[in-house]
């Protein structure tokens, strides 16, 4: 199953490198890792999605990352209410006959066309993971030149109330 | 230089980054450091040069690190190392890993090369930090020198709060080279790190009841209990309640050897009736330990009745590899006491009962008859001439297992050994460090012959500071354990374990100017122990043990408790 794990950690030198030290140690598998500056100075956040076979492994791994003397906060997020957001670069093969057939793709996901050249075209796209998936499958008979994932980033949002219907993420799916 | 005995806060003068360093040390309340010079550290040893803190020149970056753990291991105290940059650094991972597994506290400086040139692949440059990340409690490594004292004092505190560990701090030459007014009295700053040490109540009050509601409780007393020094609360925890206790391999001596409740050691070589009282316990009381392989045999058998309770100051042991019900993320002393609060009525007569008969009927046993010197006797004599007083140092493989065995310690802080590693090379510079903690005490070196000639070369460090250790060397002309392995398992396919050529152990004591006994046999080993184990000298006493005994009784690799091998004769 995945999780979405989040951690606030010290900006000290090393910090991404002890991190995933540990994770390749004790065999945790990485879908994707983000990591950024936060609204605190010396403070970076980094958003882990995880594949994990148990309950026990996924504690094991949020215990370990909290043992980090640089690390001051892990939270497994994935069953609470969260916004959680990856950005896409796509590159599609595009002559002018199928561009418009290509925007009409782009204009139902809010993506945008970035950059466009004689034989491709770029879009750039927000959103879950679902949707990101979404968009790629429409645009693959196209012909994918390139594709770039940031990865997650994700957080809890501001009121948990609803957290009944938020937390069929589709990550857990 | 200036170094002053106190803290000094009002420092206005330019120090020198060596002399900051010294300094910080000395206000750590360091009192001795294991090391060995070169380039990146010559101004740190410059800074040494008049002595401010005692240092221990080993000759090897291992022995300095190994006698360090020694040190640390029955002093409570942090052991502090010194290494040169590149290859000292190396030099020191086995013993950094070592200190790592079996959680002893170690602050380790090495040297790096100038911050101008760290990454262009530098004279004696070693990517430290990217080396000793994963064997580290933490690494750090200094960029401006006015952050030293504040670093030394963060390393010393991690190193010895929570669950000890080494911590590491790499220093740039120019760092200890350079020039700065240092502030010594500095704050830590540590927001990720914050161990808790006081037990949660509603988990006490659980195990308290589970413990009244338990027909056969157990308690597996581990290095946690050694290290909260909580030996004293466990004793009379386990007195109150009449409840039976073993130990792993590390926590021998954390419970009195000698005392009725007692079942000895558990595990792959451990007492017969110590593992069945794992294996039928219906309460298990995990007080520090945890949870290795070697002790728990195959996970699939371990416990299979227990409801298990685990005491840990460090929560990522709980639940990692045995399932837990009842969770104590505290110091074993804390929650000794707090449990020491509750009131509970037990009764174990029938477990107790039932455990005696196993010790009775299954002792731990070897073949008093036999000819020659038998490994096992030997240790008993050691542990007779000693009269159970010494500190006592192991290195790896056969011996080790049978001086678990064989040597009952009634003390805790006695017993140094590697497990978690399982290190050769660990047991003799080990004693160096105990026996420079304690001057005064009688520290027995018990080393495999195997083992002794990976770290030999500190027998010029016992001779220089003239250290009274004995060196026992259980010479069975093998690697023995693993001899022992390609015996049962393997089928008596002796691949590269049998060592026909062997120095002369006494030829070689006395050429670093040491005494040198061999003993061939019981009456030898008996007359030699008699006149020399508390002698006020160092002495080598080469053993020659009789080659293919094994270490009795054994879980085998994959088995559960229940079905040690080897458990009559
Ligand atoms: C550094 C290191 N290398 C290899 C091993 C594997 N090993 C475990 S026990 C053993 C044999 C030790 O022989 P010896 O020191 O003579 O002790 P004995 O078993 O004979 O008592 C070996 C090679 C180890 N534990 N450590």
């Amino acid at each position: 199953m995945k999780r979405i794990v989040t951690a606030t950690v010290l900006n000290r030198s090393g910090v991404l490198n002890r991190v995933t030290g540990l994770m390749t140690k004790r065999q945790f598998n990485i879908d994707s890792i983000t990591v950024g500056r936060t609204e605190n100075d010396g403070i970076s956040k980094m958003t882990f999605v995880v594949n994990v076979d148990s309950e026990q492994q996924i504690e094991q791994l949020t215990k370990q990352l909290n043992k980090q003397i640089d690390v001051i906060k892990v939270s497994d997020i994935t069953d609470q209410a969260i916004v959680a957001r990856e950005l896409a670069l796509i590159k599609v093969l595009s002559s002018a006959q199928t561009r418009s057939e290509i925007s009409g793709i782009v204009e139902p996901f809010r993506a945008s066309i970035i950059d466009v050249s004689r034989e491709s075209i770029t879009i750039q796209v927000t959103g879950d993971t679902d949707k990101i998936e979404a968009i790629i499958d429409l645009l693959r008979p196209y012909g994918i030149k390139e594709l770039s994932r940031t990865g997650l980033t994700a957080f809890l949002r501001g009121s948990q109330k609803q957290i009944t219907d938020l937390n069929s993420y589709s990550l857990l799916k | 230089m200036a170094v002053k005995t106190s803290v000094d806060k009002t420092a206005s003068a330019e120090m020198n980054g060596a002399d900051i360093l010294i300094q910080s040390l000395i206000n750590e309340g360091a009192e001795i450091i294991f090391g060995y010079p070169g380039g990146a550290v010559l101004p740190i040893y410059d800074a040494l040069y008049k002595n401010p803190i005692k240092h221990v020149l080993t000759r090897h970056e291992q022995g300095a690190i190994h006698a360090a753990e020694g040190y640390a291991r029955v002093s409570g105290k942090p052991g502090v190392v010194i290494a040169t940059s590149g290859p000292g650094v190396t030099n020191l991972v086995t013993g950094i890993a070592d200190a790592m597994m079996d959680s002893l506290p170690l602050v380790i400086f090495t040297g790096q090369v100038a911050q101008d040139v760290i990454g262009t692949d530098a004279f004696q440059e070693a990517d430290v930090m990217g080396i000793t990340m994963p064997i580290t409690k933490y690494n750090v490594q200094v960029s401006d020198m006015k952050e030293l004292p504040r670093l030394v004092k963060e390393a010393f505190h991690i190193a010895t709060t929570g669950r000890p560990g080494p911590v590491l701090i790499d220093i740039p030459k120019n760092i200890s080279q350079g020039k700065a007014v240092a502030h010594f009295e500095p704050d830590i700053h540590l927001p990720g790190y914050q161990p808790n040490l006081t037990p949660n109540y509603l988990q006490i009050k659980k195990l308290s009841e589970a413990l009244s509601q338990a027909d056969r409780p157990v308690i597996l007393a581990g290095a946690g209990v050694l290290h909260a020094k909580a030996s004293y609360d466990l004793t009379e925890f386990a007195e109150r309640y009449q409840i039976p206790v073993t130990s792993t391999l590390l926590g021998l001596g954390s419970f009195p050897a000698d005392h009725p409740l007692f079942l000895g050691m558990a595990g792959m070589h451990g007492v017969y009736a110590a593992n069945m009282a794992l294996h039928e316990t219906d309460l298990l009381i995990n007080i520090g330990a945890r949870f290795d392989d070697r002790l728990t045999g195959n996970l699939k058998h371990f416990a299979p009745r227990a409801k298990v309770a685990h005491i840990d100051v460090d929560p990522a042991e709980i639940g990692k590899n045995v399932n837990t019900h009842i969770p104590v993320v505290a110091d074993a002393k804390e929650a000794l006491v707090k449990l020491l609060e509750e009131d509970m009525k037990t009764d174990t007569d029938n477990w107790r009962r039932c455990l005696n008969q196993y010790r009775n009927d299954f002792p731990l046993w070897y073949n008093k008859g036999e000819q020659g010197l038998l490994p096992q006797r030997l240790i008993e004599m050691v542990h007779q001439y000693t009269n159970g007083n010494a500190i006592v140092t192991t290195d790896v493989g056969q011996h080790q297992m049978w001086a678990a065995q064989y040597y009952p310690f009634k003390q805790p802080h006695r017993w140094v050994t590697s497990g978690g590693l399982g290190t050769m090379g660990f047991g003799f510079p080990a004693a160096i460090g105990a026996q420079l903690a304690f001057p005064e005490e009688n520290v027995v070196a018990l080393i495999g012959d195997g083992g002794f000639q990976m770290t030999l070369q500190e027998l010029s460090v016992v001779k220089e500071l003239n250290l009274p250790i004995k060196i026992v060397i259980l010479n069975n002309e093998a690697l023995g354990m693993v001899r022992q392995w390609q015996e049962t398992f393997y089928e008596e396919r002796y691949s590269h374990s049998i060592i026909p050529v062997q120095p002369d152990f006494v030829k070689l004591a006395e050429s670093y100017g040491i005494r040198g006994i061999r003993v061939i046999n019981e009456q030898e080993a008996e007359s030699v122990f008699h006149e020399t184990i508390t002698a006020k000298e160092p002495v080598l006493i080469d053993c020659r043990i009789k080659a293919g005994e094994n270490v009795y009784p054994m879980i085998a690799p994959g088995k559960g408790h229940h079905e040690m091998i080897g458990v009559k004769p």
